[in-house]
């Protein structure tokens, strides 16, 4: 691979630029305190951008540029629904959560709902959610690497796992602040670059993406099918076929006739230069169903998923503990919901530039369809579309982006962890910190390299929808309604955890037959936020409702302390017993 | 106010202002009834206005999917070369949520500021 010398140099750019920044922030943490919440002394602007910079993960670099080249106008809920997730955060949760003075999602249930039995059923979900986020961006590491410097799959997670376990045992959360903001700067600029370049070569290119066809190669293609996948076939003319098609062996031939063909592992197929690319089966095929909405991301019910996609996003973000603990840094309410719309503000900018390279990877490098590995497109896009110098360049600064992007979820997804698991479980000491952040950085690597991967935005798509299931409603209801008990809120976290993380499992074991009763079972294990949801929500709130006489006594003072600006002297810090 | 007449004037012996905030600000730390019904005041107001808002977005958001469903010829507007279901979704949709949160800033900080004055106020 061209150019492959200089991505590698950008890799590693990244990484160390990543490891001395967080060596800068390790000579300022001194105390428990710098290392759960940074001595909430983070002020919105640095906040803002270490959010934005952490939650934009994998997901949000590869991921979403990938389902719109496969599945057009309806995978764009993707990003508005990330993006929207923090106007629920900011108009339900910020000011009140950050006013609790808790340090931890399952503090913040202790100290709502005073009991310690609650706090360990709350803290078993944070590290559920953070160690089902953590296996997507593992994945994508192995992915990039292998796509870019062709680097065997297991080497992506180790080296991601080791560098974030080396700067969160480090420094803890006041030196992943600077490292996070910094990377917020770096993948925007990394994925802005290129699309700008793209969209100059794109308006100077006549073609169109609508039309009755899929999108055709613009050169002669070879691709090889990894993994055995269904496709469909428009209009075979200029493709032929080297392998196992349907069961049968073949050699050099091509496809008699449109319609579906099973591929097996190892198949390769040529493409001559403008004849149509095969299209995975069940992403639209034809550029005028890919460009209209309602056809929802593959499989039935187009309609029930984008719903579901938009309640999993809309709420999952509140229920997001890597996002929340940032929350804590803020000095105080105000700065927290300042913080939050800064968020919107940087994430709107940044979205603008995966949608348009997931328009340009349809247009550039439409055989990423045939296998439905769409994730690779960013990092193909740009060698792929403008070749040479410039296109070795663009391509580095989009590894060194990708990069930036496992690595600030990652460490972020760590802390939560980290402070979950040595606050609760062990001793609540700095160096209890340290062995939790090695334990809860490496159980994810071998789930990474045994779970089938889907693509990363759904994978990501199901945690917000366990998030969106469990710590959400514990939040929102703990924030605004009296009425709720430890009882309820254990009961809603148990049942919205079982239910949405058995969808998700299934989900990434391989799903459910489509055919089966409709294609209902299916689709709800797919897309399972828009059941389990309001199912975690009813459940809470009839739970606590049964068990009224169970009320906290306190919950005049504690709603006083949530709700009541910092400046009146109700607001007590809460920390870790020594 | 006339020219010729001097402006009235308030007398008091003493400012009685501290006393009173301590008064107010005592009643809502120690959860009295009048401190206790201010913090309901409180909470029911910002409660309100998140929802409201919220209802804002939604409404603003779902209706895309359910026009477009309801409306299929919609797909086929075009605006500056780009149909309209993209430009809504992929451009527009990121300026109403900011708008809606900046708007959301605004009059719950005003909200607090009210809650404020009135516990620190002594009118």
């Amino acid at each position: 691979m061209t150019g492959a010398p200089l991505t590698a140099a950008a890799l590693l750019a990244a990484a160390v630029a990543t490891i001395g920044i967080g060596f800068y922030g390790i000579r300022l943490s001194r105390t428990t305190s710098d290392f759960l919440v940074a001595s909430r002394s983070i002020g919105p602007q640095w906040n803002a951008a270490a959010i934005s910079g952490e939650y934009l993960s994998a997901a949000s670099f590869l991921g979403v540029a990938g389902l719109i080249a496969k599945y057009g106008a309806d995978a764009l809920w993707y990003p508005v629904g990330f993006t929207a997730g923090y106007l629920g955060l900011l108009l339900f949760v910020a000011a009140p959560l950050r006013r609790s003075g808790a340090y931890t999602v399952p503090d913040f249930a202790e100290f709502r709902l005073g009991s310690a039995r609650l706090r360990k059923v709350a803290m078993l979900v944070v590290v559920v959610i953070c160690i089902f986020y953590l296996v997507p961006q593992y994945q994508g590491a192995g992915l990039a690497l292998k796509t870019l410097l062709g680097l065997p799959v297991w080497l992506g997670p180790v080296t991601v796992g080791a560098i974030v376990v080396v700067n969160v045992v480090g420094g803890g959360m006041r030196s992943i602040t600077f490292v996070q903001a910094f990377q917020y700067w770096l993948k925007l600029t990394a994925i802005a670059v290129p699309a700008l370049a793209l969209l100059v070569l794109f308006l100077g290119d006549a073609t169109t993406l609508a039309g009755p066809l899929p999108p055709v190669v613009q050169q002669q293609t070879t691709v090889t099918v990894e993994t055995d996948v269904v496709v469909q076939v428009a209009e075979p003319a200029g493709i032929t076929v080297t392998g196992d098609v349907d069961g049968v062996q073949v050699e050099g031939e091509a496809f008699a006739a449109p319609g579906r063909y099973t591929l097996a592992h190892g198949t390769t197929l040529t493409l001559a230069a403008g004849s149509a690319t095969p299209v995975v089966a069940g992403a639209p095929s034809s550029g005028d169903d890919w460009l209209a909405s309602g056809h929802g991301l593959g499989g039935s019910h187009p309609l029930y998923q984008v719903i579901s996609i938009i309640i999993a996003t809309f709420l999952g973000t509140m229920g997001l503990p890597h996002v929340l603990v940032r929350f804590y840094t803020n000095p105080d309410g105000t700065a927290a919901r300042r913080t939050a719309l800064a968020v919107i503000a940087l994430l709107s900018l940044f979205y603008l530039f995966p949608t348009l390279l997931g328009v340009f990877a349809r247009q550039f490098v439409p055989q990423l369809l045939i296998t439905g590995t769409a994730d690779a497109a960013v990092l193909l896009l740009p060698s792929a579309a403008i070749g040479g110098g410039a296109g070795a360049v663009l391509a580095a600064l989009v590894a060194a982006g990708a990069i930036a992007a496992f690595l600030a979820t990652s460490s972020g997804l760590l802390v939560s962890i980290a402070g979950a698991l040595s606050t609760d479980v062990l001793r609540g000491r700095v160096r209890d910190f340290r062995v939790a952040a090695v334990v809860g950085g490496t159980v994810p690597i071998p789930l990474a390299l045994l779970a089938s991967s889907l693509e990363l935005s759904r994978s990501v798509g199901l945690v917000f929808a366990v998030a969106a299931s469990t710590l959400c409603p514990l939040l929102v209801l703990g924030i605004w309604w009296r009425g709720l008990t430890s009882v309820g809120a254990a009961c809603g976290l148990v049942v919205g955890g079982l239910a949405s993380g058995a969808a998700t499992t299934l989900a990434v074991v391989g799903g459910v037959d489509d055919r089966l009763l409709g294609g209902w079972p299916a689709v709800v294990v797919g897309y399972p936020a828009a059941v389990t949801v309001p199912l975690a929500f009813v459940t809470m709130m009839g739970a606590s409702l049964l068990t009224a006489g169970s009320r906290p006594p306190e919950v005049a003072r504690i709603f006083a302390r949530m709700h009541v600006p910092e400046h009146l002297g109700m607001g007590v810090e809460r920390l870790p017993r020594e | 106010m006339t020219s010729g007449r001097p402006q009235r004037e308030r007398v008091i012996l003493a400012n009685r202002r501290g006393a009173r905030v301590i008064r107010t600000r005592v009643e809502v730390q120690e959860q009295t009834r009048v401190g206790d019904a201010l913090v309901r005041g409180l909470v029911r107001a910002q409660l309100g206005l998140a929802l409201r808002l919220a209802a804002v977005a939604v409404c603003a958001v779902a209706l895309i999917p359910l026009l477009l469903g309801l409306f299929p010829q919609i797909d086929d507007v075009q605006l500056v070369g780009i149909r309209l279901n993209w430009l809504i979704l992929a451009v527009l949709a990121y300026p109403v949520l900011y708008g809606v949160g900046r708007l959301y800033v605004r009059l719950a900080e005003q909200g607090e500021r009210d809650f404020v004055r009135v516990v620190d106020g002594d009118r």
